[in-house]
């Protein structure tokens, strides 16, 4: 009788990748419903937007590539990426925005590399940083004002009308976002006066500090859940937060550690973005490199690039780095010394 | 070397061999100027111009050029020919000249021709050599000219823009404006989507070759090919 015909692991999880992809997308609905609570309607409707367009063009290509489309469209990784982009997008960008990203993420980002798990970049940022070098006016100028800043929320309906271009966009109804003002404006100002607009709110940016704890709420329930582990997110906050301590401390000239850890897409970047299993590094070492180079790049580019948020651009750029750093922080195998790599000192390959 | 017949030069340069999807050579110039239709036609035409001309002047020295010195002979060639395009450019089509800017001159880069004079002009007699180089820079026109109007497409929502650059006044007319109120794909325009561009038309050629393979599995009367055919030139990526 074959006793051990079977191979390795005899020990499996009971997560498969529906459960993950739906935990992560339950994690989001904290988050979310600050984003809805504050900002209004806007995001939920992307995401709408994004999840309709995404299964379809997730279908149409696995029906072209000839593969179970049910099988795949059932694993909820299409869902995740366009619920990533939704949240990611500005609430009220026109309805074609979220139709443009959900497909070229799913489309080119993911199945034009060979679908799930195969793809390089994140999808839903490689759609925001295609929609942001496409289209820089829609994606600065339609963040919804929070509703605590004295911002006017727009009802559904409203809101409908605005996406869907059969109303124009109210002055009322947008602002620019916290980090982009602070940016801006702290050379020719001091901290207190920049931060009295009522954009600033009374703690650290109005609305987008809950929005970013909602995020960070779930992102700890799924490091709770063990879906991801807490290399990525440490290395991505701490990497920011030490340049931050090491060129920001002053709140006179640069923005402080407080609005960049607690508004923008930081926190949904540390623990939603960042963590992809496809395209980060895997060893937990090599998990800490990549969120700390992240945190590190986002801080530079907030800071002395040119765009006031760069979740996606960081994050990108370390997929492009993710083989690198894989190849040097290969763990040592049970019973083997450890792979000669790079210009060691003293390693023969024998 | 068996000179091959007139049909399958024209064929291998339009298709089988296309410099640009096949050999993929020439990507610089292919990439960087095939922002609009018009842009694409202007590198295109000369590229063709100065590999149609520089594949007979070599075909044209063939046998007395040593072997170890024939590279710079040809460079030299197609360097002459590349300033006679130039100056014809800068004289009839000077706005164009200066938009399409350094690619112009670095056309005596682009592989391809180098590589064609190389590989089938030094070997072959003038006719068969200027045809190769005629529908070689054909195949590369042919694709350039779709990358750009695929690029202007996406990108500005029009067609034809700009062909008073090489036609005249009246050609102003000639631009289609596809879409209306078309808010401008930088995306497009920018060398990624060149890159995406090219690789969908890669694959749509590869998708066609795959169907006519499969027609012909299908009919019991197959020719038999010729493995000289497939010989495909590897050089090196200027």
């Amino acid at each position: 009788m074959p006793l051990v015909r079977i191979s390795s692991p005899h020990l499996t999880g009971r997560n498969r990748t529906q459960t993950v992809m739906l935990t992560v997308i339950l994690a989001t609905f904290p988050g979310i419903l600050a984003q809805i609570w504050f900002f209004g309607w806007g995001n939920m409707i992307q995401i709408a937007l994004a999840c309709v367009t995404a299964l379809a063009a997730e279908a149409a290509i696995l029906k072209l590539r000839k593969r179970p489309v049910g099988f795949y469209l059932n694993d909820g990784s299409a869902l995740l990426t366009a619920v990533l982009l939704g949240i990611a997008l500005p609430p009220l960008s026109p309805w074609w925005l979220p139709v443009v990203g959900a497909i070229f993420a799913i489309v080119f980002a993911k199945q034009l590399y060979g679908g799930l798990g195969q793809n390089l970049f994140n999808p839903a940022m490689a759609a925001y940083a295609l929609l942001l070098v496409s289209f820089p006016v829609y994606m600065t100028t339609r963040w919804a004002a929070p509703v605590t800043a004295g911002g006017d929320l727009p009802g559904f309906g409203e809101t409908l009308r605005i996406i869907l271009g059969s109303q124009p966009v109210p002055d009322a109804f947008t602002m620019a976002t916290p980090l982009d003002t602070y940016k801006h404006e702290i050379s020719a100002s001091t901290a207190a006066a920049v931060r009295a607009q009522p954009m600033f709110g009374s703690w650290i940016a109005a609305g987008w500090e809950w929005v970013n704890l909602g995020f960070l709420t779930g992102g700890l329930w799924l490091l709770w859940r063990r879906i991801i582990t807490w290399h990525i997110p440490a290395g991505f906050l701490a990497g920011l937060s030490l340049m931050s301590a090491a060129f920001g401390w002053d709140a006179d000239s640069y923005t402080p550690l407080s609005l960049h850890l607690l508004s923008g897409a930081t926190m949904l970047g540390a623990f939603f973005i960042a963590t992809d299993p496809a395209t980060a590094a895997t060893s937990r070492m090599g998990k800490l490199v990549f969120g700390l180079g992240i945190g590190i790049t986002l801080y530079i580019i907030r800071t002395w690039g040119g765009y006031p948020d760069a979740v996606a651009f960081s994050v990108l750029l370390f997929n492009f780095a993710a083989p690198l750093i894989d190849y040097y922080t290969q763990p040592r195998a049970y019973g083997h010394a450890s792979a000669p790599r790079g210009l060691k000192k003293g390693n023969t390959h024998g | 070397m068996s000179t091959k017949s007139l049909g399958d030069i024209a064929l291998d340069g339009l298709w089988r061999n296309n410099p640009a999807l096949v050999q993929v050579l020439g990507l610089c110039p292919l990439l960087a100027v095939t922002g609009t239709v018009v842009n694409a036609l202007g590198l295109g035409l000369a590229t063709l111009f100065v590999l149609t001309a520089s594949n007979s002047a070599v075909s044209l020295i063939r046998h007395y050029v040593p072997a170890t010195v024939r590279l710079p002979a040809f460079v030299m060639i197609i360097a002459s020919l590349v300033t006679c395009a130039e100056l014809l450019m800068q004289a009839f089509a000077y706005e164009l000249y200066e938009i399409l800017g350094i690619f112009v001159p670095l056309i005596v880069t682009n592989c391809s021709i180098l590589g064609r004079a190389d590989a089938f002009a030094s070997k072959n007699p003038v006719p068969h050599a200027a045809l190769d180089g005629f529908m070689m820079g054909l195949g590369f026109l042919i694709v350039l000219l779709l990358l750009g109007a695929m690029r202007e497409l996406v990108g500005q929502g029009t067609l034809f823009s700009g062909m008073e650059l090489m036609f005249g006044e009246t050609a102003r007319q000639w631009t289609l404006h596809v879409f209306r109120d078309y808010p401008n794909v930088l995306f497009a325009i920018l060398p990624p989507g060149a890159f995406i561009g090219l690789g969908l038309i890669m694959a749509l050629k590869n998708i066609i070759d795959d169907r006519i393979r499969r027609a012909q599995v299908t009919q019991p009367v197959a020719t038999p090919t010729d493995p000289g055919e497939s010989r495909r030139v590897r050089v090196t990526q200027a």
